[in-house]
């Protein structure tokens, strides 16, 4: 497993070889640890000096199989080169909560796997220091090797190995940690522990799992979400060669459960697709059918014009505010649901023999894996063996596990081992959107180039006073608690299009939507965005109260960074605009700094994008950081310049990357990033890039063309001048 | 009906029905797991192999039509010395997040090699144009194909 291909071996058998295994139960942050005697396994040193380390999390890309395991191996004192990291299965009562979501690895496991890992070395030490008959504080470690500097002895911790497992695991809390300038492993670029796996097209993803005696599965759903099964040619299917099975699952109403549809199963993945182009299937009518996105906007605009159905937040006198205001801007802004478009489509392995279920799964969130498909079952969790198996992207697709509980339930039904991979189109049709949405601002400038009120009446999707996942918006959202006259109302719109997050969730779209009108009213104030956005931000280092404290300082920082690296103020050549904005989410500041070239035919060259951020004191891994926040700018613009789903009749208009196009090499402009320490807990890489670059892009549009972007995804025929 | 397959110089043979797109041969019938499944269309390049050293999309090539031509997959790529350099380049820079285009992208990249030892950079956006990173490695994809030429990557 070593270089990181799926496991063939189960866990307990890798833990019984030879040497030191050393466990703690890292309950929930703040939280005593359990006790009750259960070993937790994280860190295995071998008689030759080889670490093995746990990596806990799903790895989706976002480089946490290599990351997390850096935290540990810098405190337990060893080589990089000597640790070897093995996937962890999922299992909380060992790990606390595995999840890749909400750009959490970082601050939840900052603290903790370092102090597993100094934990694993004072228990080395000790046994050194009992077996030499010296005091544990005469000794020191580097490089996997224990000292005793009066006497020259040394040992290795692969000597020690078997001792040290006898020895107390140290109060986590008060073990010592290191210095930070004595770093050797945290802040060094590290290559991903499966990179060569990788390269050599090793059999590491969800996809590629494979179980002596397993069939593949196809499963087809209405195109309307949630529509009920009315008829299917299951004996056609049948007929096809290689086809063992077709039948119906019921499933329920719940779109977060198992929705009814039709299983093909095959011994080959290719027979059972064959088989089910062969079902015809016909689906029941469902009340979905009669929504698309032309109505919800259409509804949208209409209650725009309507008192709100809530109003969220109201500071000041914004009436007021607007009629002084020497200045005032109203502008609609708009953004269309969103596909995740992982490049491996949705799939999962299950087996279920003797009351007990084993799931293989590309998942970023097991644990509601769990609960699902044993509610859904009728099994008990206990019975449930998840495997975290490497995801071909995550995006927040993952979060969800509706592919879970279907592999898990055709699994059942056949008695044999089941792949179930969705197609690129029922990925596309079935996925749980970022929601669109509709934004309706005024907002005025007064006599000194300030903001004088902000009015937002958002109409998103929900309903009774609920917004569906991910469609909110934070009364706290920047700029509320920067201005003294701000509003912000909302308006729902019922919908029965699954919702949920997709990397940077709610920030991909209100960050396009509040740096687009700030640029607007910083051009109706006749002043240069950069200057506007820090006057906005004020001189306060922090903004609002607790953990929802905003601190503008950390932003107005790297504002001003990312206006130097960029250039800004210089003269663009002709065609050319920069545009700038800034966001904050997931704990991360970030500015940023488009330049543009528009022609005019109205095609967009993406010539640059610069990018300062704050994560706080330490990059971990500045190898993988690097390539995060350049895979999120990239992401963002791609979103920006092509990405939507359309609602028709109930039912995802697209279906492949023919109609939801993805940014391609040839469009990807270069990317300079610069980070600056601020003294704080460093944080997470996997989303807050993204959300700036949206507004930036389209800031910059209009600064080579004069024209707004306050639709997206955005369309070049409007920025034709020829 | 049983075909006889040269698969990265051995010969393996699938029975399988001849309109059976290539990509469901090498990973259900022959374990050939490199080669990825992510549209089925030609779209987006993940299943990328080379069929008598050309770049060819095995999601929508059926398998009768492949015949006794010389497919090498991303299993295979590294005994060829170009692609063993690509490999390397991407090893070396670090490319991947998630992974799952990467053979493919290396597929690519080696025919591109092959037949533009020093492409430029419209070469690159060419020849690599047909394969999609969603997690958008683009940039350390461009570096590495010219590392791998031995071109000086831009800063």
């Amino acid at each position: 497993m070593a270089d990181g291909t799926l496991p063939t071996a189960s866990r307990r058998e890798v833990l019984a070889g030879a040497g030191l295994v050393i466990g703690f139960s890292i309950a929930g942050k703040g939280e005593a640890a359990e006790t009750g005697g259960k070993l937790n396994a994280y860190v295995q040193v071998a008689p030759d000096n080889t670490v093995t380390i746990a990596a806990k999390n799903p790895e989706i890309g976002q480089g946490v199989k290599t990351m997390l395991p850096m935290l540990i191996a810098e405190e337990l004192d060893v080589d990089w080169s000597a640790v070897r990291t093995r996937q962890a299965d999922s299992d909380p009562a060992a790990y606390g909560r595995q999840f890749a979501g909400g750009s959490m690895a970082t601050p939840l496991n900052w603290d903790e796997l370092r102090r597993v890992g100094a934990a694993a070395r004072v228990m080395l030490v000790a046994a050194a220091a009992q077996g030499w008959g010296v005091p544990a504080s005469e000794c020191a470690t580097a490089s996997g090797v224990v000292h005793h500097k009066a006497s020259g002895r040394k040992a290795t911790y692969g000597s020690l190995a078997a001792k040290a497992a006898e020895a107390p695991v140290p109060d986590l809390k008060t073990v010592p940690l290191k210095d930070a300038k004595d770093y050797k492993i945290i802040g060094q670029p590290k290559r991903q522990v499966d990179t060569a796996a990788i390269v050599a097209g090793k059999p590491l993803f969800g996809i590629d799992v494979t179980l002596p005696g397993m069939l593949y599965a196809t499963f087809e759903k209405a195109p309307v979400f949630g529509a009920r099964v009315a008829s299917a040619d299951l004996a056609a299917a049948k007929r096809v060669k290689g086809v063992t099975d077709a039948f119906v699952v019921e499933g329920g109403e719940s779109l977060d459960g198992l929705l009814p549809g039709v299983a093909v199963v095959a011994t080959s993945w290719w027979a059972a697709r064959k088989g089910r182009d062969r079902l015809a299937a016909t689906w029941a009518d469902h009340p979905t059918g009669a929504q698309s996105s032309a109505a919800f906007e259409a509804r949208a605009v209409e209650l725009s014009t309507q008192a709100p159905g809530k109003t969220e937040r109201n500071d000041g006198d914004v009436a007021a505010a607007l009629a002084g205001a020497v200045k005032t801007v109203e502008a609609a802004y708009a953004y269309p649901f969103l596909a995740h478009a992982n490049l491996e489509p949705q799939n999962c392995t299950a087996r279920f023999k003797d009351g007990k279920l084993e799931i293989w799964a590309p998942t970023q969130n097991p644990e509601p894996g769990r609960q699902l498909v044993a509610k859904t079952l009728g099994i008990a969790p206990e019975a449930i063996t998840i495997h975290l198996i490497r995801c071909g992207g995550g995006f927040g697709r993952r979060l969800s596990n509706d592919y879970m509980v279907e592999a898990a339930w055709i699994a059942r039904q056949v008695g044999a081992p089941v792949k179930l991979l969705w197609t690129r189109e029922d990925d596309m049709r079935h996925d749980y959107y970022r929601p669109a949405g509709w934004h309706f601002l005024k907002g005025g400038v007064g006599a000194s180039g300030e903001i004088v009120g902000w009015h937002d009446h958002f109409v998103s999707l929900g309903q009774e006073g609920a917004f569906a996942r991910s469609a909110g918006m934070s009364p706290t959202e920047f700029p509320a608690r920067f201005l003294a006259n701000y509003r912000y109302d909302s308006s729902l719109i019922p919908c029965g299009v699954p919702t949920g997050p997709l990397r940077a969730p709610g920030s991909n779209a209100i960050a396009f939507v509040v740096q687009s009108f700030i640029d607007e009213l910083a051009h109706a104030a006749g002043a240069d965005p950069v200057a506007f956005r820090l006057k906005l931000l004020g001189d306060k280092p922090v903004v609002g109260e607790g953990a929802s404290g905003y601190a503008a300082g950390r932003m107005a920082a790297v504002v001003k960074l990312v206006a130097e690296k960029s250039g800004w103020g210089r003269k663009p050549p002709k065609g050319h605009g920069l545009g700038v904005a800034f966001h904050y989410s997931h704990l991360g500041y970030f500015a940023e700094v488009v330049e543009v070239a528009v022609d005019p035919g109205g095609a967009i060259k993406l010539v640059k994008v610069w990018v300062a951020a704050d994560i706080g004191r330490h990059v971990i891994n500045p190898m993988g950081a690097l390539n995060q926040v350049e895979g999120s700018v990239l992401d963002g613009l791609s979103v920006a310049l092509h990405q939507k789903i359309t609602i028709e009749n109930g039912a995802a208009a697209e279906s492949n990357f023919g109609d939801y196009p993805l940014m391609r090499i040839g469009e990807a402009p270069p990317i300079e990033t610069h980070f600056i320490k601020s003294d704080h807990s460093p944080t997470g890489l996997g989303e807050p890039a993204l959300p700036p670059v949206l507004p930036a892009l389209c800031n910059a549009i209009f600064a080579a063309t004069g024209k707004r972007i306050r639709r997206l995804p955005i369309e070049t025929e409007l920025l034709k001048t020829a | 009906m049983a075909f006889r397959l040269n698969v990265n110089g051995k010969t393996m043979s699938a029975d399988v029905d001849g309109d059976t797109p290539l990509l469901w041969v090498l990973r259900d019938t022959l374990g050939v797991l490199g080669p990825k499944y992510g549209c089925g269309i030609g779209a987006c390049g993940a299943c990328t192999v080379h069929v008598d050293g050309a770049p060819l999309r095995s999601c929508s090539t059926p398998v009768e039509a492949v015949g006794a031509a010389k497919i090498v997959t991303i299993e295979g790529v590294g005994a060829d010395a170009v692609g063993k350099r690509v490999q390397e380049a991407w090893i070396e820079l670090d490319v991947a997040q998630c992974g799952y285009c990467q053979p493919g992208q290396i597929m690519s990249a080696t025919a591109l090699l092959k037949a533009k030892p020093r492409p430029s950079d419209a070469d690159i956006d060419e020849a690599m144009g047909g394969n999609i990173c969603r997690c958008a490695t683009y940039t350390r994809i461009r570096a590495a194909i010219k590392k791998a030429s031995g071109q000086a990557a831009e800063a």
